[in-house]
């Protein structure tokens, strides 16, 4: 079937349940209606919200879409995207919104590791779901949250119990396959790191085919006691893709969170990273890379939340736009007056390559405690000329001087990759990319 | 090899070489001297192809070519170097990594194969005996947090790395001790030989007695007023410039 999101605003939820056959069960269901009635009340936010002033999503929005289509997809159509030398991973695929079983692995023992579609976790673990699900991520204030949480199916559930290291890596693909039709797909997520465990999880964003995508993903990440939770995303979909990523952490007691959201592509892609330290001494680290082109807009909204004494955060987002492209930067630091002895640091640099790009950032600091280190800060910028000189004096090409030293502007968020397969993918990535760029 | 014909280059509005003459040929050096604000960077920037400057007026040829014609890329392909008076850091970039970059375009461009992996490190190896530097230096980012000696000795390396048919030493000297400019200039000598050329800028005689020149030119006011022997260094080392810009200004009043 085919619909528009404005079709489902309009709806009734019960109607919806009938013509998406959505799940009955009760943890689902609980959420439902108070999800769907707060999506009506709210909308979706249009650039006249604060908010999403910069992102205009209005193009995705008004769109026909189909849900859920089925996908002829195989491990060989999605080799494209392997990376090389990762080894044995917990590879969970989905397609289209839609868990794919025959394109996912599972390699660690269950006692390391418990990963499933949403689902089917619904089943296995009920007591966890009740008690996690839908209550980090705010669905009252937060239009996509709420329409993720009223439509919710799919998605990754992980949990780590305590007192477990994950070695193997956590792979999840999220793939539109749009060679035939449009596509609205959702995930919702859940990763729960339990007391001493600890996981790294890498998220892929892909597509294939050249019809329009819709993503709106959700995850909620709750990190116990003393967990290290490490996740990765790389988000390299096509101009005709869009994409709304949401991720809403909440750190417990000594736990550390850290983060390196890589954008290379998408029509207009937004990520809202936010972090709650919740409990002292735990630590956010929050790294991004963001490279528009052509007249795609990357947008990067975060939030580090202060909320306990003796905690560190660090973020460092660096944009580099071509092109007619957009970049969002939009950095929230709140240090709550509790939140004594706190150490926040956070900035932005970006580099526009050509005259008519964009970028727009605000780093906002909020302070209501008094003994803090805090510091924020945003630069743009063009390339050194200088520094093109000199390289060019040496018999690089203009070209090659460029694509070298936009490289090692983005040199400093690779190296927070510290998974050495995903490192040198990334790298490659790049290289290509800039290597393709006049 | 080099041929300067009457050479006017501007800044913005600012007229800084007036007229300037220079020969070099194969096996020669060059020492250009003279006082601040004379325009001796500004030539040593004109040459490398430097953007900032205007050529108004005047030809420089470089083993034929028309060397105002060529990209600054193209200049150091067809094998000028400029060692920088300021070398600039670059973070990220280490010396390793865009030298291999550097010599395989220059290659490519002379029509030859690329350097694979071991040659250009056994050539690496090579060149650094002949600067004394150090492979680690190398592998750090660009000048960041180097001393002036080490970021005098990493251009040097540079140079004998890419092995230029003219090398232009602008100020070389400037913030080296004793032993930095004898390895500075050690290297320079290493690499000299009759199918090249080097133009030393350098306000200081001091490098002169290391590196010999067969001329001395004193740049003022943007022109040559003067040429002469080795000797001439040591006389401007013992008198200043003071005589030279009366003996000029004078003709000139």
């Amino acid at each position: 079937m085919k619909f528009d999101l404005q079709d489902i605003l309009n709806s009734d939820i019960k109607v919806l349940e009938k013509e998406l056959s959505l799940s009955d069960n009760s943890i689902l269901a609980e959420h439902r209606n108070q999800a769907f009635e707060s999506l009506q009340k709210l909308g979706l936010p249009t650039t006249k919200h604060e908010d999403w002033k910069y992102c205009n999503l209005s193009t995705a929005t008004k769109k026909s879409y189909s849900l859920a289509t089925e996908t002829s997809l195989t491990n060989t159509d999605l080799a494209q995207f392997n990376i090389a030398d990762l080894g044995e991973a917990n590879i969970l695929t989905f397609v289209n919104g839609v868990y794919q079983a025959s394109l996912s692995t599972i390699v660690s023992p269950s006692t390391e590791l418990t990963i499933s579609n949403l689902k089917d976790a619904l089943a296995i673990e009920p007591n966890l779901l009740s008690n996690n699900l839908f209550k980090y991520a705010n669905y009252e204030t937060d239009a996509y949250t709420a329409l993720s949480t009223a439509l919710a199916e799919n998605g990754t559930f992980i949990n780590v119990p305590n007192g477990k290291a994950v070695e193997k890596p956590i792979l999840i693909r999220y793939i539109s396959d749009v060679r035939s039709v449009d596509t609205f797909a959702q995930a919702r997520n859940l990763f729960l790191v339990g007391k001493n465990a600890q996981a790294t999880v890498i998220e892929l964003y892909h597509t294939i085919g050249a019809h329009q995508s819709f993503n709106n993903i959700v995850t909620e990440i709750a990190l116990s006691e003393n967990a290290i939770l490490t996740n990765y995303k790389l988000q390299d979909e096509s101009n005709a893709a869009y994409q709304v990523n949401t991720t809403q952490v909440n750190l417990l007691k000594e736990s550390v969170y850290s983060a390196v959201t890589i954008t290379l592509g998408g029509g207009v892609v937004r990520n809202n990273l936010n972090t709650v330290l919740n409990a002292e001494r735990t630590e956010a680290n929050l790294y991004g890379l963001f490279m528009p082109q052509g007249e795609t807009l990357i947008d990067n909204h975060t939030i580090v939340d202060h909320a306990m004494p003796n905690c560190n955060s660090n973020e460092l987002y660096k944009g580099v736009l071509s092109d007619n492209s957009t970049g969002v930067f939009n950095g929230k630091i709140f240090v709550r007056k509790d939140a004594q002895k706190t150490n926040a640091f956070q900035s932005n640099k970006t580099i526009l390559l050509s005259d008519n790009a964009t970028i727009n950032t605000k780093p906002q600091l909020e302070i209501f405690a008094d003994d803090v280190k805090c510091s924020h800060g945003a630069t743009s910028g063009q390339l050194d000329e200088e520094a093109l000189f000199y390289l060019r004096s040496r018999g690089l090409s203009e070209k090659s001087a460029k694509s070298l030293l936009v490289y090692a502007f983005a040199t400093d968020i690779l190296e927070k990759v510290n998974n050495e397969a995903l490192k040198s993918h990334l790298e490659k990535l790049i290289a290509t990319r800039l290597n393709t760029e006049a | 090899m080099l041929s300067i014909n009457n050479l006017r280059a501007s800044i913005g509005e600012k007229e800084i070489l007036k007229g300037l003459n220079l020969e070099v040929k194969p096996g020669e050096v060059h020492a250009i001297m003279g006082p601040n604000g004379a325009g001796k960077s500004t030539l040593s920037s004109v040459l490398a192809g430097r953007s900032d400057y205007e050529v108004t007026a005047g030809e420089v040829t470089f083993m034929g070519k028309d060397l105002l014609e060529l990209s600054a890329e193209d200049r150091a392909r067809e094998g000028v170097f400029l060692a920088f008076q300021y070398p600039i850091e670059i973070p990220g970039v280490s010396t390793t990594n865009f030298l291999k970059t550097a010599i395989n375009e220059i290659r490519k461009y002379r029509g030859q194969d690329p350097l694979d992996a071991v040659s250009f490190l056994n050539l690496m190896k090579q060149k650094m005996k002949s600067v004394n530097i150090d492979q680690a230096l190398l592998s750090r980012s660009l000048n960041e947090g180097f001393s002036g000696g080490e970021k005098k000795r990493n251009e040097v390396f540079q140079m004998a790395m890419l092995e230029p048919k003219l090398a232009i030493l602008d100020e070389t000297d400037s913030g080296l001790d004793i032993d930095a400019l004898r390895i500075v200039a050690n290297g320079v000598n290493q690499l000299k030989n009759e199918n090249n050329a080097f133009i030393v800028v350098t306000h200081y005689q001091r490098l002169l007695d290391y590196i010999v020149p067969d001329f001395v030119h004193v740049l003022y006011n943007g022109r040559i007023v003067k040429s002469g022997p080795k000797e001439l260094a040591l006389e401007l080392e013992a008198k200043g410039y003071d005589w030279i810009k009366e003996e000029v200004d004078g003709v000139k009043a």
